[in-house]
């Protein structure tokens, strides 16, 4: 089936996010639309799936227009999508999952039998190992990810979209997803990859747009060059790699011994968890989502219910102590999620960047706030860390995600530090701020503050680590210098100890990634 | 790849580790029904009235009872009944710490059924002690546990349609109290009940649409719109009732009731043939709906939608579910279901209507849909727990204190309903799972 | 290696996006002029008339009852085809008779004025000899009106707390009930000297009211117990607590039959403003307290801070070292401290005795102020003061007209509806356009965006006339377009902050929007 979107216009009040924008996609081709965050990639596949109505422009299947008014229009013409953010009901099993809005009946009443053998199928047809009747919450990511691909094949796709689908991957799981990208278009059906990792559009498509600020700014082969690519991506030349200076470390400052985190289920998410961080260096906890740093970074903050294990700061014991007790301690914490354990929505930009702070001087007492130094804060933080607002008092939701996250960071970095916990410091941030919020996060450790980063972007953890914790099913499979081989790190975060990870990559093991970067194709 | 030995990976699903430390709660609840049952053993055994002896009247003449297996009364003397049963439910605590003890996590069969167990003998224990010197009519007081559940399932049927679809029904309320209104305003004016049974759903959609086209076309805040929503049943009702219902009562709000339907033989069962046979057509429709629903939800493709839109509207809009439309039908069918609780306050029990006669059963009957774990079932007992909580309440109203008997002030009876829902929310609410997305508005872009 | 770029912290400051976008707030006269354009605005999208036409649809729907409701209309109607002229007349009769009983009871007693000027103008009488008493028989309604909202302002003021704070406490009746019970208590057992008495009796309704509502603080901090429902179940609670201490001696004194307590001694009463005639008393200033102490607490204090964190984003609130249990805890305490006040000041200064009656409707009541006030210092004094004009009013409809009370409810929560939902009143009036995005909408988002955010249209302009070398462009764009176009209806619906707070939540296109 060969896809055509013909100048697809969407607007937000004012913001274009899709302007005028064409694609053709080829049967049993793999597409891939590169761009950065923010871009309109993920606009126009909705658009594309009925789930947004395009201001402008048409759809063209085989040569016929269409129109989607919502996303059952868009299956039933034979468009699939894997979300970024998975559309899979938690609470139900995969074959429920994979059967909603299509479910087999028999006498009235569900028919699960007959969606639990589509699931054998299917799965079996790709090599998945997928239970059933297993509940889509318990399964990890990449598992969840497989149920989203064959709940969009139980509908026999001929076109299917993947939304940033390597996000939460490994890069293992990443070369298998890979893997059966190519199987399905070489059975027939295209692909629309999005994404915005250069070498996985150089590893897996056929053919690329790239799109900027809503606009398609280039066509391009996939052997085209890297650093081609990025330019037209971003808009500009750019380079990663930060001018890091060398680590002078001081005295050990935090030493975690052995801690352990139970969930109130009793499961234990956090397993023995031990290391040390120094004065002026960066700890990088690396690590696919879900295995145990954010429950390491919440016990750190007395986020936790049940921990037990030790965490001196300097002479001073963390566990056991209340979140403010934490932060009075001079610790800094940047959460992962921002929205959700950063930014109170409704409250302006200048309160919210004194939100840790508010009731302590200067800024309040315990009994009441101090208005004028609120805003002068603000008015201090706001250009100093580039936040684009209409001004302080404008509140924080209003903002776009990557100053949003400039407002987390200034609040955390607006203090002296005796430890500055930053998760996932840069998601959802563009290009040139990633680039700014590094340099503050090398800088303070350059001040002497001993620094944790938890991130899963391992682009990020080898530009700032000084030394590399890699977490695994909630233990640390062992820590590794900031300049450990990439795919030892990959193997690592797929579970493998540094040991066994360097032996295999000594013995061939490698991923696209690596390869591709002995060809000389990536940097 | 090679070297498969350190790999710690199997991929299919996620490998829990389940510890073996105890959470730091783990002492609360022995701790609580330890003191409950001394308690139980202080009041209701050692400072009972000594002598004093407390009856149970269980069969009745002309009941089905070969040879009298069942007694027509069991008398027992109070304090040392008490006392063994206060003693049981001591036992089941002791059990409750021997097993929080030896294991970090007990299994929840062993936990629940020493629960149980420390719950009836402690209920009991108090029965014994406070109706010293009188005789208390166990079918009496089962059959009225009965009625009084009525209502109240509907109204949690009413939560768990709306509120499985992810829409926040404090209006129970209201539709309780609009279906009082339409049963007995259309049954009077049709001079039958049996119309105003038919009229009771009818008028109870009313409140459900108001809350449907506030809650999900608007998106004003569930919560706000349910609690409003019930004012404005309370005052419209209050207004006819002040006007047209007074001015002409023959006419508009005279008492009719149901006929009881009585099943020959099984009626006659003793104790439980009168609770389960022998009651109005609201009684049977409330099993039926309560057995339909639990199967509807669970079993068919209607349910399966209807959850994934509580659950994950956005994930159930991309398969092509409409979100709204089946929030707007469970919201309605939810008020109709509730209509009919209504219907059993007037129309059920024989009495006209009168103002605000809902007297927070909607509140209660929302306790019981959250107790009851948003599920059918579970409504319908937690409903039934709460009932039997006033049975006993009116029980102890009416039965005349002999001379020396225990004397609890009617006030604190009638409160008993209401601190039982409020110690039931406290103690189990927090383990609730609530439907995901429950109280959010879903917006299409 | 930082090649190609300068310095990100600096491009903020490049030309052509001038300082505007680096966030500096516009001097204050631009801010001023902003304002005002805003408010035109405001009004132009109708915000000042759904208010107006929510009053008028209510009272409409209103007139509709009251025109079921009354039999000689019903009896006109019978014969309607025969002669319309008497249907319509009763119907026109009923309504406004209804209505202007409403007005005279309310605020302005025509009639009496009238009747006293002509009686002491027979008497011989003139000038202010006429006009005082007139007056004071004139205004006496309007007195009424101030005495019944003293109680209303103040409880709505607690409401108000508990709502900005994010959780939703029914449990007013209950707080007052208690606040009520521990005030009259003191107030008429105890023997102290004046004003102190006074004051210890406030204390003590307030401290009971914070019991009160603290419980159900307690319950949803310590074991996440829905405090709707639990608030609802004190509140029946505290109604059976105060009918059993109005059988008990201690509550009743001599006289154990009635369920009436004695009158609370004067050292302990409110001192009335206005002489024995009007029953307006000393609590009127503690409800502009009330308000002023709303507005501190909300918008000034640390306290106030961690409530309005709490209730906007709790998880956030909490990783920022702000216990979301404890706060819970101190909400319901404050909130029920201020109910309770209001059933001190209603019992010591109003009723001047417990009645098993005594909390009345003023629980629930100032839910709805707190909603229509849009839980804010100044519309709880206004909803308050206009609710209260509704039930005094309604009380003369009612012994004067027949009309029952219930229809000043009724009222009541219909204004609250409409005005939680504006889409659905300038759908009623046609207004619809404005709402949608459509031709007039676009108009206006682009005087807003000119007239408002200098910074974001010349970001705007930046982006289209050299896309390539201002990476700040699709911030400062996403800015500009998630002023005006983000909110979806129901986004500005004046229907309390907790609305608004749950409506933005969830709106996706905020701060979600990252990737779009």
């Amino acid at each position: 089936m060969k896809l055509e979107l013909r100048g697809i216009t969407k607007t937000f009040g004012s913001f274009v996010a899709n302007d005028a924008i064409d694609l053709v996609v080829e049967p049993g081709e793999i597409h891939s639309l590169l761009g950065e965050n923010g871009a309109g990639k993920s606009t126009l596949m909705n658009v594309l799936y009925g789930l947004y109505r395009p201001d402008g422009g048409e759809i063209v299947i085989d040569g016929a227009a269409v129109s989607f008014s919502d996303p059952g229009d868009a299956m039933a013409a034979g468009i699939g999508m894997v979300h970024q953010h998975f559309m899979l009901v938690p609470v139900f099993t995969v074959a429920e999952n994979m059967v909603l809005g299509h479910e087999p009946t028999r006498g009235g009443l569900l028919d699960l039998g007959a969606a639990r053998t589509l699931v054998r199928e299917i799965s079996a047809r790709f090599g998945f190992d997928l239970d059933p009747d297993a509940l889509v919450e318990n399964l990890p990511v990449g598992a969840q990810q497989r149920v989203e691909i064959i709940k969009a094949l139980s509908r026999s796709a001929e076109v299917l979209v993947l939304d940033e689908p390597t996000a939460v991957l490994t890069p293992q799981e990443t070369d298998e997803l890979m893997a059966i990208m190519r199987q399905l278009r070489d059975e027939g059906t295209s692909i629309v990859f999005i994404t915005h990792k250069l070498r996985e559009v150089k590893a897996v498509s056929d053919r690329i747009t790239v799109i900027r600020r809503g606009t398609v700014v280039g066509q391009a082969d996939p052997s085209a060059d890297q650093a081609d690519l990025a330019g037209l991506m971003v808009g500009r030349q750019v380079s990663l790699a930060q001018d890091k200076a060398e680590a002078t470390l001081g005295e050990i400052a935090l030493q975690v011994t052995d801690l352990q985190v139970t969930d109130a289920a009793g499961i234990r998410t956090l397993d023995g968890v031990s290391f040390e961080v120094r004065h002026g260096e960066v700890l990088a906890i690396a690590g696919v989502q879900g295995n145990g740093q954010t429950e390491l970074s919440e016990a750190l903050l007395g986020l936790q219910e049940t921990v037990h294990g030790s965490a001196r700061l300097e002479s001073r014991e963390l566990v056991g102590r209340s979140t403010k007790q934490v932060l009075d301690a001079g610790v800094g914490f940047v959460p992962e999620d921002r929205t959700h354990d950063a930014l109170v929505p409704d409250f302006t930009v200048a309160e919210n960047l004194v939100l840790d702070q508010h009731d302590r001087a200067p800024f309040g007492t315990a009994l009441a706030m101090s208005p004028k130094a609120v805003r002068e804060n603000a008015e201090k933080l706001i250009p100093e860390f580039d936040v684009r607002t209409e001004s302080a008092v404008s509140a924080v939701s209003t903002l776009s995600g990557g100053n949003q996250q400039k407002v987390v960071m200034a609040r955390a970095l607006n203090r002296e530090l005796a430890l500055l916990i930053a998760s996932q410091p840069t998601r959802g941030v563009d290009v040139g701020s990633i680039e700014f919020l590094h340099r503050r996060l090398l800088d303070e450790r350059d001040k002497g503050t001993p620094v944790v980063i938890v991130s899963t972007e391992l682009d990020e953890v080898v530009q700032l680590a000084d030394r590399i914790a890699v977490m695994y099913r909630g233990a640390i499979l062992g820590i590794v210098p900031g300049d450990e081989d990439r795919d030892v790190l990959g193997l690592m975060m797929a579970g493998y100890t540094a040991e066994a990870a360097r032996e295999a990559v000594a013995a061939g093991a490698r991923t696209t990634d690596s390869q591709l970067a002995d060809e000389g194709e990536i940097v | 790849m090679t070297t498969a030995s350190a790999v710690v990976a199997d991929d299919s699903e996620i490998q829990k580790k389940v510890a073996d430390v105890r959470p730091d709660s783990w002492w609360h609840l022995p701790a609580t029904t330890t003191v409950l049952g001394a308690v139980a053993l202080v009041l209701f055994g050692l400072r009972g009235i000594p002598g004093a002896e407390s009856s149970f009247a269980l069969a009745r003449d002309g009941d089905l009872n070969p040879l009298g297996i069942v007694p027509e009364q069991i008398t027992v003397p109070s304090i040392g009944t008490a006392i063994a049963l206060a003693v049981i439910a001591l036992v089941a605590s002791a059990g409750l710490w021997v097993l929080h003890a030896r294991v970090a996590r007990p299994r929840p069969a062993a936990r629940i059924s020493l629960i149980a167990v420390f719950a009836a003998a402690w209920i009991l224990a108090f029965m014994t002690w406070v109706i010293s010197e009188r005789a208390l009519d166990v079918a009496t007081l089962l059959q009225g546990t009965l009625a009084l559940a009525v209502p109240l399932a509907f109204g949690a049927l009413s939560g768990v349609l709306s509120e499985r679809s992810g829409v926040i029904n404090i209006a129970i309320e209201g539709q309780l109290l609009f279906g009082a209104f339409g049963a007995a305003l259309v049954g009077s004016l049709a001079g039958s009940a049996w119309v105003g049974l038919l009229a009771a759903p009818v008028m109870a959609l009313v409140m459900g649409a108001l809350l449907a086209l506030f809650a999900v076309g608007y998106r004003v805040q569930q919560i706000i719109v349910g609690v409003v929503l019930n004012v404005l049943a309370i005052g419209i009702t209050s207004f006819f009732f002040g006007t047209v219902m007074r001015q002409n009562p023959g006419m508009f709000n005279s008492p009719m009731r149901l006929p009881t339907l009585r099943i020959p033989v099984l009626a006659d069962i003793p104790v439980i043939g009168r609770v389960l046979f022998e009651q109005n057509v609201l009684v049977y429709l409330m099993w039926i709906i309560v057995a339909v629903l639990t199967v509807a939800l669970f079993r068919t493709r209607w349910g399966l939608r209807v959850r994934a839109v509580g659950e994950h509207p956005r994930a159930a809009d991309t398969v092509g579910i409409a979100v709204n439309r089946t929030r707007w039908i469970n919201v309605l069918l939810g008020s109709a279901v509730a209509g009919l609780g209504g219907a059993t306050l007037t129309i059920g029990t024989g009495v006209a209507f009168g103002e605000e006669m809902s007297a927070g059963k909607g509140y209660i009957a929302l306790a019981a849909m959250i107790l009851g774990r948003y599920h059918p079932i579970g409504a319908l007992l937690a409903a039934l727990t709460f009932a039997f909580a006033d049975s006993l309440q009116l029980r102890l109203g009416t039965t005349s204190a002999a001379e020396g008997g225990v004397a609890i002030p009617g006030d604190f009876l009638l409160m008993l309903p209401y601190v039982v829902a409020l110690f039931a929310v406290a103690g189990v609410v927090g383990r609730v799972r609530v439907p995901a997305a429950n109280g959010t508005p879903y917006v299409k872009q | 290696m930082s090649t190609a770029v300068a310095d990100p912290g600096s491009t903020g400051s490049a030309p052509g996006v001038g300082s505007g976008s680096t966030g500096t707030p516009p001097p204050p006269e631009e801010q001023a002029e902003a304002r005002f354009a805003q408010m035109l605005q405001k009004i132009a999208r109708g915000d000042l008339l759904v208010v107006v036409m929510s009053f008028v649809f209510a009272f409409l729907v209103g007139s509709v009852l009251i025109i079921i409701a009354d039999e000689e209309v019903r009896e006109t109607l019978g014969y309607f085809f025969d002669r319309p002229s008497d249907a319509l007349t009763a119907i026109w009769q009923s309504v406004t008779q209804a209505y202007g009983a409403m007005f005279r009871g309310a605020v302005f007693d025509g009639p009496g004025f009238s009747r006293i000027v002509e009686d002491l103008r027979a008497a011989g009488g003139s000038g202010t000899y006429v006009l005082f008493p007139a007056l004071a028989t004139g205004l006496r309604p309007l007195t009424e009106t101030l005495t019944v909202a003293t109680p209303l302002i103040i409880a709505a003021a607690g409401m108000a707390v508990s709502f900005r704070a994010g959780l939703f406490n029914i449990g007013g009746t209950g707080q007052l009930i208690v606040g009520a019970m521990a005030a009259g208590y003191i107030g008429f057992t105890w023997d102290l000297p004046i004003v102190v008495h006074l004051l210890i009796a406030l204390l003590g309704g307030l401290l009971a009211g914070a019991v009160w509502g603290g419980i159900a603080g307690f319950l949803k901090a310590r074991f996440g117990a829905n405090e709707v429902i639990s608030t609802i179940m004190l509140n029946w609670i505290a109604t059976y607590l105060l009918f059993f201490a109005l059988k008990t001696a201690a509550f009743t004194g001599a006289n154990q039959s009635q369920p009436t307590s004695p009158s609370v001694s004067d050292s302990a009463i409110l001192p009335s403003l206005l002489g024995s005639g009007f029953r307006l008393h000393a609590g009127l200033f503690l409800a502009a307290g009330a308000a002023v102490v709303l507005w501190w607490l909300m918008s000034r204090s640390t306290l106030g801070f961690q409530f309005r964190a709490v209730g906007s984003n709790s998880r956030a609130a909490q990783v920022a070292g702000i216990s979301p249990s404890r706060t819970a805890f101190l909400v319901m305490a404050v909130a029920g401290a201020l109910v309770g006040l209001a059933g001190a000041v209603h019992v010591l200064g109003t009723e001047k005795r417990l009645t098993e009656g005594v909390a009345g409707s003023i629980g629930f009541d100032a839910i709805t102020v707190a909603l229509l006030g849009r839980s804010g210092p100044v519309g709880i004094v206004l909803a308050g003061l206009l609710f209260a004009a509704l039930s005094t009013g309604g009380r003369f409809m009612e012994t004067n007209q027949g009309v029952p009370l219930d229809l000043v409810q009724v009222i009541q929560v219909l204004v609250v509806l409409f005005i939680a939902a504006p889409p659905l009143v300038r759908t009623l009036i046609g207004l619809r356009r404005v709402d949608h995005p459509g031709a007039g909408a676009r108009v206006l988002r682009a005087q807003r965006a000119t007239s408002g955010a200098t910074q974001s249209s010349s970001a705007g302009t930046q982006t289209e006339a050299d896309p390539a070398t201002d990476p700040s462009a699709i911030p400062s764009a996403e800015v500009a377009a998630q002023d005006p176009g983000a909110p979806p209806p129901a986004a500005g619906s004046p229907s309390g902050a907790a609305t608004d707070a749950a409506t933005d939540a969830d709106d996706p296109t905020d701060a979600k929007g990252d990737e779009r």
